[in-house]
């Protein structure tokens, strides 16, 4: 390999050379000096986050399995900035005395999710995606099962893990028989040799089915709440965020660039299945009290309209949803961010205890409002933007009466949203949640969220950027 | 910077000041200080504004300032008023001013309170200076949100569920706009060229017939329900009701004329063909707004319910006017709007201070209070006769407008309608005179109110501020009459030239 391959996937080299530098760290540092690892492997990351970001051009490894190009680059960076802030933000909950001992653990595993996400993200061969989608879960389902010696983090791990290997399942049987039916497992191969017949297009179904699991889109979304209610706090934004970004990133790139001659299935199959997404997903949001799963069914719904900009199968399309997860980063972010720190402090989860909460620490409040309305699609705030766009995308191949449903069911969310507010900023309480100052690295964190929220809406320059990279079919 | 931008920095500069300042006395000064400014700058807009028209610019907008923002989309950044939109802007900076003053003793949050407050006031200025439908829907939204906290937190009775249906109802209204404006996007260029959102652009293009059909009721609804277009209005009542003095100002006086405005300029404006076959349904359902709105407010014992559903009436006759379609009843609508506003406006503050001596709104519990608090026992008066349309006030030359363009009409439908509507004028008349007299006059039933005080400094100048321009519409109503006119004048020809016979 030249230097220009190293280069070429460094995202992936720099998080291996990573995970190998913390396990060496682990052996060799002290066990009363544990916590170093925490702020060594924050900014380690944060310096891949920065080096990832340097633009280099586009290229090809093995054998054509491997391809970087520059929207694949810029997927990476989303997600780099992403887990770097899930990362700060966990370092309050980590220097926790329960969890001194597994350290290092968390980061290794975070780290070689993130690996395998990149790998997905970069693969042109079926092969290279799976082995990517499987380094993307394991690890993940033992983080859900982090805090093993409670009884629903472990139930969280076990049914993340079961759910995923059905879902692997299911995915590898469509892929072998598009493997049977095309003679071959590249990208750009299977989509010049796919013709649509019966066989391809119940494997197209088996393919996406597996998908729809990991980005939880109805109907394969039942393990999406236990799971998040069990997991830590942290591991639940990234699941959420992280998780759900890159199997919608991947998703697009292989719906437009290997699956276009059905384009016209796909999108029957999207349509409802983006519909049922959403509504479901909404409606049982309102009757959560538990803000874990409260956000777990907002994050459904949130695919739902996700799913918007891939069903037009244009380029405004593909650049919506990139801009999407960008801004549903942020805001996601911000909202667990606070889930967190409120669970990390009085341990409180549910939504009544959040009665009154602006009284007592106002800037978490807003930070929490701001976070919401942006979910919900509120000006100014960024996320009034992406769902503008993805609408938008819709709207351009005429899907008017999807971008309807979709709009009325942005009402519903902004209900049990305000539902929030409202515990926050009118409910009386007795006993509110007692003031508290938070810690820098939380603070900085949700900075970073409310900086993102407020700045990528009004710069035009970073959709436009993304604009100019995106494709259609 | 041009003069327009300036309407969104000041409140936001406003804004900064208010989250700076320490404690509540300065928050109200900085408040009241930053709404004077952007009253004297409405003033020198108006100015500009006559000036211009009169050195013979006639252009359709003027002002108009241009950044490109999202290029790919081709989404601007477009400011420009004509004649409708600076009387709009005139009327939201006055009644703003005046419901800073009417809620000078909130003591609940209060930073807070005028943060929102202001914010909701920046969404109504950036929604009557735009000219692109992208951020004429952004300041749209803007305006709606803020409300929620402003009736849930500072609210009274059952706040919660009206600050609710209120925001959801709205939104929901903004869901249809959304796709309404979506569909004019991808129909605003049907012969290949650039898709733009800029209303200037468009109206040069026909939207493909079909197109209309289809878009132009959802875009009508959609700025119908904020214009509380029957049977959509049930948000009104319980929203106005239940939320404080200024709120209760803003949102009936000026939050309620972004429907009017928005059906006239987009929905009729860019889509007039399907304006003309379809405005049958909503004539009807306007009148029906006209005269439940009136026939509703008879039946309320609380003032603020009375109110409410008086605005439903009035802001029914504002859409009615405008899908008369002619120049007369065009011109009525627009200054019913100022008039509405600044009438509906003194109602709700009236109401605020006599509650705030009162504790009460029920009318059977109050009796005779005009010997106690003579000055705003008056006002009351005077903001109840301009509401039935007496002359020398606005109301009645905003009413008499309409009714001559609504009889020009021949066809039987209109003349129906038009003969239903103006029969409101008694039913208004009827709740008006009957909330005066139990309310103000006859002896004082209640030995408690024998010592109220009358009106303070800031709630007269509150009062005093909004008798003084609806006085002066009624009594001069030439200048705003042709201001408006001669804007009015080229969309109204352009409309007419798409009429079917």
């Amino acid at each position: 390999m030249s230097l220009q391959d190293f280069l070429t996937m460094r995202h992936e080299l720099l998080l291996t050379v990573a995970a190998i530098l913390i396990l060496i760290l682990e052996i060799f540092r002290n066990p009363a000096k544990k916590k170093g690892i925490i702020t060594f492997s924050t900014v380690v990351f944060g310096l891949i986050t920065l080096i990832g970001m340097i633009p280099v051009p586009e290229g090809i490894l093995f054998g054509g399995m491997y391809v970087s190009s520059q929207v694949t680059t810029l997927m990476k960076n989303i997600l780099n900035i992403g887990v770097l802030i899930v990362l700060i933000q966990s370092v309050t909950w980590l220097s926790k005395e329960e969890n001194s001992g597994k350290i290092s653990e968390y980061f290794i595993l975070v780290i070689s999710t993130l690996l395998g996400i990149d790998f997905m993200i970069s693969s042109s061969h079926f092969l290279m995606f799976y082995i990517g989608i499987e380094l993307a879960t394991i690890p993940i389902a033992a983080l859900a099962a982090f805090e093993r010696y409670k009884n629903k983090s472990a139930e969280a791990g076990i049914k993340l893990i079961l759910s995923s290997a059905l879902s692997s399942g299911i995915m590898l049987y469509g892929l072998s028989m598009i493997y049977g039916t095309t003679g071959t497992m590249y990208f750009y191969e299977v989509s010049h040799l796919f013709a649509g017949n019966s066989l391809q297009i119940l494997a197209f179904i088996f393919f996406f089915s597996g998908m729809a699991f990991k980005i939880s889109i109805v109907p394969f979304h039942l393990w999406t709440a236990d799971v998040y209610e069990g997991a830590p706090v942290n591991i639940t934004s990234f699941l959420s965020v992280i998780s759900k970004g890159a199997a919608i990133f991947i998703l697009v790139i292989i719906l437009f660039g290997v699956f276009p001659v059905i384009m016209f299935t796909w999108q029957k199959t999207i349509y409802v299945t983006s519909i049922l997404t959403m509504t479901i997903g909404n409606l049982f949001a309102i009757r959560q009290q538990n803000l874990k799963r409260f956000l777990a069914f907002s994050s459904i719904s949130q695919a739902g309209y996700i799913l918007l900009g891939i069903i037009g199968g244009n380029s405004l399309g593909m650049a919506s949803i990139i801009y999407y997860i960008l801004v549903y980063i942020f805001s996601n972010l911000g909202a667990f961010g606070v889930v967190a720190v409120i669970s990390n402090v009085t341990g409180k989860e549910n939504i009544d205890d959040y009665n009154g909460l602006y009284r007592t620490n106002p800037r978490l409040s807003l930070i929490m409002t701001l976070s919401l309305f942006s979910l919900a699609g509120i000006p100014p705030v960024a996320g009034f933007f992406g769902k503008f766009f993805l609408f938008t995308a819709a709207a351009q191949k005429g899907f008017y009466f999807l971008v309807l449903i979709a709009v009325l069911n942005t009402i519903i969310s902004l209900y049990y949203y305000l539902l929030v507010v409202k515990a926050m900023f009118i409910n009386k309480n007795e006993d509110p949640i007692a003031r508290f100052k938070s810690d820098f690295p939380t603070r900085f964190a949700l900075l970073i969220c409310v900086a993102g929220i407020f700045f990528t809406g009004f710069a035009s320059m970073i959709f436009e950027y993304i604009q100019n990279l995106s494709f259609g079919v | 910077m041009d003069i327009l931008t300036l309407f969104i920095v000041i409140p936001v500069l406003t804004i900064t000041g208010i989250v700076l300042a320490g404690d509540i006395k300065r928050v109200r000064v900085v408040a009241a200080v930053g709404m004077a400014l952007q009253l004297i700058l409405a003033a020198v807009l108006v100015i500009l504004y006559l000036s211009q028209r009169r050195a013979g610019n006639v252009d359709e907008m003027l002002f108009v300032k241009d950044f490109v923002w999202f290029s790919t989309l081709n989404i601007h950044y477009t400011v420009g008023v004509d004649g409708i939109s600076v009387a709009m802007i005139a009327l939201t900076s006055l009644v703003v001013f005046a419901g800073i003053f009417a809620s000078w003793e909130v003591d609940f949050l209060t930073k807070e309170f005028f943060i929102s407050l202001i914010l909701l006031a920046t969404g109504v200025f950036g929604f009557f200076i735009s000219i692109d439908l992208f951020t004429m829907f952004l300041f749209y939204e803007l305006a709606v949100i803020p409300m929620y906290l402003l009736i849930g937190i500072w609210g009274s009775g059952p706040k919660e569920y009206s600050a609710m249906k209120l925001t959801l109802m709205l939104m929901g209204a903004s869901a249809l706009l959304l796709v309404g404006i979506l569909g004019i996007y991808f129909n605003s260029a049907p012969d290949g060229n650039r898709l733009t959102f800029n209303i200037l652009e468009i109206k040069n293009y026909i939207i493909p017939i079909q197109a209309q059909r289809v878009f132009f009721p959802m875009t009508f609804i959609g700025f119908g329900v904020l214009g509380a277009l029957f049977p959509f209005h049930t948000w009104s009542p319980d929203g106005h009701s239940s939320a404080p003095t200024a709120v209760s100002m803003l949102h009936a006086g000026v939050l309620m004329k972004l429907g009017g405005y928005g059906a006239f300029r987009v929905a009729i404006y860019l889509m007039p063909e399907a304006a003309h076959e379809l405005s049958w349904i909503f004539i009807i359902l306007t009148s029906i707004s006209v005269v439940y709105g009136a026939f509703g407010a008879i039946v309320q014992k609380d003032l603020k319910y009375i109110n409410a559903y008086s605005s439903v009436s009035h802001c029914g006759l504002v859409l009615f006017a405008i899908l008369m379609m002619n120049k007369t009843a065009m011109n009525g609508a627009v200054i019913q709007m100022v008039s509405h506003g600044l009438m509906t406006a003194l109602f709700f503050a009236l109401i605020g201070m006599l509650y705030g001596r009162t504790h009460t709104r029920l009318i059977n519990e109050m009796g005779g209070l005009m010997k106690v608090i003579p000055f705003l026992a008056v006002c009351y008066v005077i903001a109840g006769l301009a509401s039935l349309g007496l002359p020398g006030l606005s109301g009645f030359v905003a009413e008499m407008t309409i009714f001559v363009g609504a009889f020009q009409h021949p066809d039987l439908l209109h003349r129906i309608a038009t003969i239903v509507v103006v029969s409101s004028i008694v039913i208004t008349a009827v709740y008006i005179l009957r909330v005066i007299a139990i309310l103000l006059l006859g002896p004082t039933t209640n030995s408690h109110f024998e010592h109220l005080t009358d009106a303070r400094w800031f709630e007269k100048l509150s009062a005093v501020t909004l008798i003084g321009s609806v006085a002066a519409i009624g009594m001069a109503p030439f200048w705003l009459s042709t201001m408006i006119g001669s804007s009015v004048q080229p969309m109204i020809e352009k409309i007419l030239s798409f009429k079917p016979f």
